[in-house]
C-alpha cells in the first residue's frame, strides 16, 4: 500500500512538470504583462527595462527551467500584480477555496445521496417528481446565473444574507475559517450552495439510477425473501453497492468544484484561489498562473489517490484480490 | 440543514440590526479592481492614485472641480522662468509621528524620479529640488515649464527617516525583492491605513493629527474599499445596502438603480477621450499586401472615415446616452481645452463616398480594426457598431477585438505598432493638453509619441508642441494649443469619438454628499455621511 502511494506521488511530479511546461508555452498567447504593470505615461525605455528585468525576453524553455529551478527550492516568485510572494498569496487564499469546496462537497453528498435514495425507492411519489424537476434546473442553469439569482433573492429582496465577500473569520494559527461564527456561515452558505447545486443534482441522479439497478438484482430479492428489514436492505445493502461509482464521480467532481469555484468566487467576490487566478489571467500575472495550474494538477493527483484508497475501504473484493496477488 | 439555515438567517438579521444601531460612520465603497499598491512612487493607475492621495500628502492638492489648493505647501512663487519657491506648512506630522520638513521633499523627489518609478513622468521637467531652510524648498526645471504646478498633485511626499530606516528607497516592481513601501504607507494625508487585504478590502481611518483635521469636511469614522469585479454582484451589493457607493454602474443597470428610492445614480462626463487612430507611416497597408499603397496616408481617406462614423448614433444606441460625442482629443476640464473648436465631424456618408472616390478608392479597401474588449465602457460594442458604418462606404472592416493585455501590446511599441486602425482612450495625467500632444499627436523628440500608434506626424504640430512645452504666458500658450489642435482636426490626425460618461451608484439613505470627480474616483476628503 505504501509503495503504491509513493509511486503515485512520484507520478504526480511528472504530471506537474508537464502541466508547468504546457502552461508556460501557453502564456505567450495571453499578452504582455508589462503594459499592465506600468502606467500609461511610462516611456518605451522604462517598459523595455522592466521586460528585461522580468526575464520576458528570454526564450520560453529558458524561462521554464529558471522557474522550475526556483520552484523546487520553494520560491515561486513574486506576483507581478501585487508584488508579494506567490507562495504567501496562495497560502492566504487557499483556506477560502478549500472551505468553500469542502462545504459544497458535503452539501452535495448530504443532500444529494438521501434525495437519490428517496427518488430511487419511491419512484412515483410526487416528492420524487419535484426533486427530479428541481434537479433538472440545477443541472441546466449555469453556475453564475444561479449565483446571481440567489444573490437577488436572498441578498437583495429578502435581505437575509450578505451578497458578497467573506467575513466573520476566526484565525486558527494561519488558517482563517468561516465555520466558527454565524457571520462566517452567513457569508459562505450562498456561494457553497451555488457551487454544490450542480454536483448535488448529479449525485442525486446517479444514486437514483444506481439504486434502481441494484434494487432489481438477485441479492436484494434474496435479502427480501430472507425477511430482512427494508431499512437494512435499502441502506445496508443497496446503497452500499451504489457507492463505488458515486465515490469515483465525487472524486472527479471535487476537482471540478475547484475549477468551477473560479466562477462562483467571481460572482460572490469570494477571496479564494479562483479570484486570484482570474485576476492573474486578466493581468497576465505569469508567476501566479503557473503556480496555480501546477497546484491544481497536484490537487487532482491527490484526489485521485484518495479515491483509489477509498475503493479499498468500500469494496472488500479489491482487498482480497490484492492480498491474493501478493501471495504468489 | 433547515435548522442551520434558520439559525444563520436569524444571526444575520441580528448582526444587521446591531450594525444599524452603531453610531460609527463607516463608508463602504467599491469599484471593479483592487489598488495595485501603496508605494506612492510605484504605480500610476487611477484608483491606486486616489487611494495614495488619501494617505499621502502632496505639495498641492487637486480638488473635485480640478482646481488646485494648498496641501503641504502653503504658498508658491516663481522666482524666475525656471525656479519656483515653495513655502512648506509648519507642524505637519507623518502618520508615524515623524515631523515633516524640507528634507522629506528632497528625498521624495529623488525617490520618485528613479527609473523604476511610474510616477517619474510627473517630475520629468524637474532638474533639481533644493532645501533652502527647513520649511522652504526651491524647484528648478530644465526649461520654463508651464505645467509644473499641474503636476504637483502627482508628487507624493514620503518620510525620509521612515524610508531609510526600512531601507525602502528603491522602487521595486514585480521581480526581485518585495517592496516594503507597497504595504507600509506612511504619509501626511488625512487618512491612515488600517489594513489592506489584497483583493478583499482596504480600510482607512481619519488621521487625527492631520494638519487640517479640525476643519475637515468629511465626517466618516472609517472607510472600507472593496473591489468587486463582477458587475451584477456590485449592483446587488448596493441594492442590498451592503455598500454605500459603487462605480461604474453598468449602462444597462442605470434605470434599475434609479428606480430604487434609496439609490441615486450620479452621472457626469469623464476626462478620458476615446478615439480611433490610423496607421500613417507604413508605405503599404498591412491588409493590402502587394498593393504598395497605404490609403490612410491620404487625408481624403481619413476625412471619409470621419464623416462615415455616426457618433450620435453610437451615443444613442451603444452608450445609451451616457457619452459626449467630441471632435477633439481632449475633454472639457483639461487645461487648454479650446471649447469653440469642439465640433464632432459631421455624419455624411455621401460625402465620404465622394471623398473615397476622389482619393481613388471608389471600391473601398480592406482594413483590420483593433479594439479592446475589456478596457473602456462598451468598447467592443462601439467597434461592432462602426463596422457596418464603414461598410456602407465600401470599407471592408475586419474587427479584431481582444483583451486589453493583448490589444495594448499589439498596437504599442512592444510589437512595433502592429496595427492599421485601432481604438484607444486617453486621459492626460497632468490634466493639460500638452500631455496628449506629447504622447499621442507627435513623434519627434525623446518621450514623444509613446502611444501614437499610427505614428501621425506633422512638423507644424510638432513645432507648436515644443513651443507649448516652454510657453508660460497662459493666453499665448492656449493660442498655440488651439493652432496645434486645428491642424490635427483639419487633417483628421486621429478620429475622436466621445468622452464616456461616469455613472456612480450612491445610497441616499446613508450618504449625505459626495463629489464625483471627472477622473472617476472617490476623494474621501469630500464624503459626508448621514
Amino acid at each position: 500500500m505504501l509503495a503504491f502511494i509513493i509511486q503515485r506521488l512520484a507520478q504526480s511530479i511528472l504530471v506537474m512538470l508537464v502541466v508547468g511546461l504546457i502552461s508556460f508555452s501557453l502564456f505567450q498567447f495571453v499578452g504582455d504583462p508589462v503594459n499592465n504593470m506600468v502606467g500609461q505615461e511610462a516611456t518605451i525605455e522604462q517598459r523595455e527595462a522592466l521586460r528585461e528585468k522580468l526575464g520576458l525576453n528570454d526564450p520560453i524553455p529558458v524561462r521554464f527551467i529558471k522557474w522550475v529551478g526556483l520552484a523546487v527550492q520553494g520560491d515561486f516568485g513574486l506576483s507581478y500584480r501585487m508584488g508579494m510572494p506567490v507562495a504567501d498569496l496562495i497560502a492566504q487564499r487557499l483556506p477560502a477555496t478549500l472551505e468553500l469546496v469542502a462545504l459544497s462537497a458535503v452539501m452535495a453528498l448530504a443532500i444529494g445521496v438521501p434525495m437519490g435514495v428517496y427518488t430511487g425507492l419511491h419512484r412515483h411519489a410526487w416528492l420524487s417528481k419535484v426533486f427530479l424537476t428541481v434537479s433538472l434546473i440545477g443541472i441546466s442553469i449555469p453556475t453564475f446565473l444561479i449565483g446571481i439569482l440567489m444573490i437577488l433573492f436572498f441578498g437583495v429582496w429578502l435581505g437575509w444574507l450578505p451578497t458578497f465577500g467573506r467575513r466573520g473569520l476566526v484565525d486558527l494559527g494561519g488558517w482563517e475559517t468561516s465555520f466558527l461564527t454565524l457571520e462566517g456561515w452567513s457569508y459562505i452558505i450562498m456561494p457553497a450552495f451555488t457551487l454544490a447545486l450542480f454536483q448535488l443534482t448529479l449525485i442525486m441522479r446517479l444514486v437514483r439510477a444506481e439504486m434502481l439497478e441494484v434494487l432489481r438484482t438477485d441479492f436484494i430479492k434474496f435479502a427480501r425473501a430472507r425477511g430482512l428489514k427494508s431499512r437494512s436492505i435499502n441502506f445496508g445493502h443497496a446503497l452500499k453497492n451504489t457507492l463505488v461509482p458515486v465515490i469515483t464521480i465525487m472524486g472527479l467532481q471535487i476537482g471540478s468544484l475547484l475549477a468551477f469555484s473560479i466562477i462562483t468566487e467571481t460572482v460572490f467576490q469570494w477571496p479564494g484561489m479562483g479570484l486570484l487566478i482570474i485576476q492573474g489571467i486578466q493581468f497576465v500575472d505569469i508567476p501566479i498562473m503557473s503556480s496555480y495550474l501546477v497546484l491544481i494538477a497536484l490537487f487532482f493527483v491527490v484526489i485521485n489517490l484518495i479515491v483509489d484508497l477509498l475503493y479499498y475501504a468500500v469494496d472488500p473484493r479489491l482487498r482480497v484480490e490484492r492480498t491474493a496477488g501478493g501471495a504468489h | 440543514m433547515r435548522k442551520i439555515m434558520l439559525a444563520t438567517t436569524a444571526a444575520v438579521l441580528l448582526a444587521m440590526a446591531a450594525s444599524a444601531s452603531a453610531q460609527e460612520k463607516v463608508f463602504r465603497y467599491s469599484t471593479t479592481g483592487d489598488i495595485l499598491g501603496l508605494d506612492p512612487h510605484n504605480n500610476n493607475e487611477g484608483p491606486t492614485n486616489t487611494m495614495k492621495s488619501n494617505i499621502f500628502g502632496r505639495l498641492i492638492h487637486r480638488t473635485g472641480d480640478l482646481s488646485l489648493e494648498p496641501d503641504l505647501a502653503t504658498e508658491w512663487t516663481a522666482k524666475s522662468d525656471t525656479v519656483w519657491e515653495f513655502k512648506l506648512r509648519p507642524d505637519v506630522t507623518f502618520h508615524n509621528g515623524n515631523p515633516f520638513t524640507a528634507d522629506d521633499v528632497v528625498y521624495s523627489f529623488k525617490r520618485q524620479t528613479q527609473e523604476a518609478s511610474d510616477m517619474a513622468f510627473a517630475l520629468s521637467s524637474v532638474k533639481d529640488v533644493r532645501k533652502v531652510d527647513d520649511l522652504t524648498i526651491e524647484i528648478e526645471t530644465d526649461g520654463p515649464d508651464p505645467t509644473l504646478l499641474l503636476n504637483m498633485p502627482n508628487f507624493y511626499i514620503v518620510d525620509q527617516e521612515f524610508m531609510e530606516e526600512n531601507d525602502a528607497f528603491e522602487v521595486v516592481k514585480g521581480a526581485g525583492f518585495q517592496n516594503f513601501a507597497n504595504t507600509h504607507p506612511n504619509g501626511t494625508g488625512p487618512y491612515k491605513l488600517v489594513e489592506w487585504v489584497q483583493d478583499n478590502r482596504v480600510v482607512v481611518e481619519p488621521f487625527e493629527q492631520h494638519w487640517d483635521y479640525a476643519n475637515r469636511e468629511s465626517n466618516i469614522d472609517r472607510a472600507v474599499f472593496t473591489p468587486i469585479g463582477n458587475d451584477a454582484t456590485r449592483v446587488a451589493a448596493i441594492l442590498s445596502g451592503e455598500i454605500d457607493l459603487m462605480y461604474p454602474v453598468p449602462l444597462q443597470d442605470i434605470a434599475r438603480l434609479e428606480a430604487d428610492p434609496n439609490v441615486d445614480v450620479l452621472q457626469g462626463p469623464e476626462l478620458r477621450t476615446i478615439f480611433l487612430g490610423f496607421d500613417q507611416w507604413r508605405d503599404e497597408l498591412m491588409d493590402m499586401p502587394g498593393s504598395g499603397k497605404n490609403p490612410f496616408k491620404d487625408q481624403k481617406v481619413r476625412e471619409a472615415f470621419a464623416h462615415a462614423i455616426d457618433t450620435k448614433a453610437i451615443q444613442r444606441v451603444v452608450m445609451r446616452g451616457a457619452s459626449t460625442p467630441t471632435g477633439l482629443m481632449i475633454a472639457p476640464g483639461i487645461n487648454g481645452f479650446p471649447e469653440e473648436m469642439n465640433i464632432p465631424y459631421e455624419y455624411d456618408p455621401e460625402k465620404s463616398k465622394q471623398l473615397l472616390e476622389e482619393a481613388g478608392y471608389a471600391d473601398g479597401f480592406p482594413v483590420t480594426l483593433d479594439c479592446p474588449n475589456d478596457r473602456y465602457v462598451n468598447d467592443e460594442a462601439i467597434c461592432t457598431a462602426i463596422v457596418p458604418m464603414l461598410e456602407r462606404i465600401g470599407i471592408k472592416v475586419n474587427l479584431n477585438a481582444q483583451t486589453k493585455s493583448l490589444h495594448f501590446n499589439k498596437i504599442g511599441a512592444a510589437e512595433n505598432n502592429n496595427t492599421s486602425f485601432y481604438m484607444l482612450g486617453w486621459t492626460p495625467g497632468s490634466y493639460d493638453a500638452y500631455n496628449v500632444l506629447q504622447n499621442i499627436m507627435t513623434m519627434d523628440g525623446e518621450g514623444h509619441g509613446a502611444w501614437n500608434s499610427g505614428r501621425y506626424s506633422n512638423p507644424d504640430v510638432e513645432r507648436l508642441t515644443d513651443e507649448i512645452a516652454v510657453t508660460i504666458d497662459e493666453d499665448e500658450r492656449n493660442d498655440l494649443i488651439r493652432q496645434a489642435f486645428k491642424i490635427h482636426y483639419d487633417e483628421v490626425g486621429h478620429l475622436p469619438l466621445h468622452q464616456q460618461a461616469l455613472a456612480w451608484g450612491v445610497r441616499n439613505d446613508t450618504v449625505e454628499s459626495v463629489v464625483q470627480r471627472p477622473f472617476n474616483d472617490v476623494d474621501l476628503r469630500e464624503v459626508v455621511m448621514k
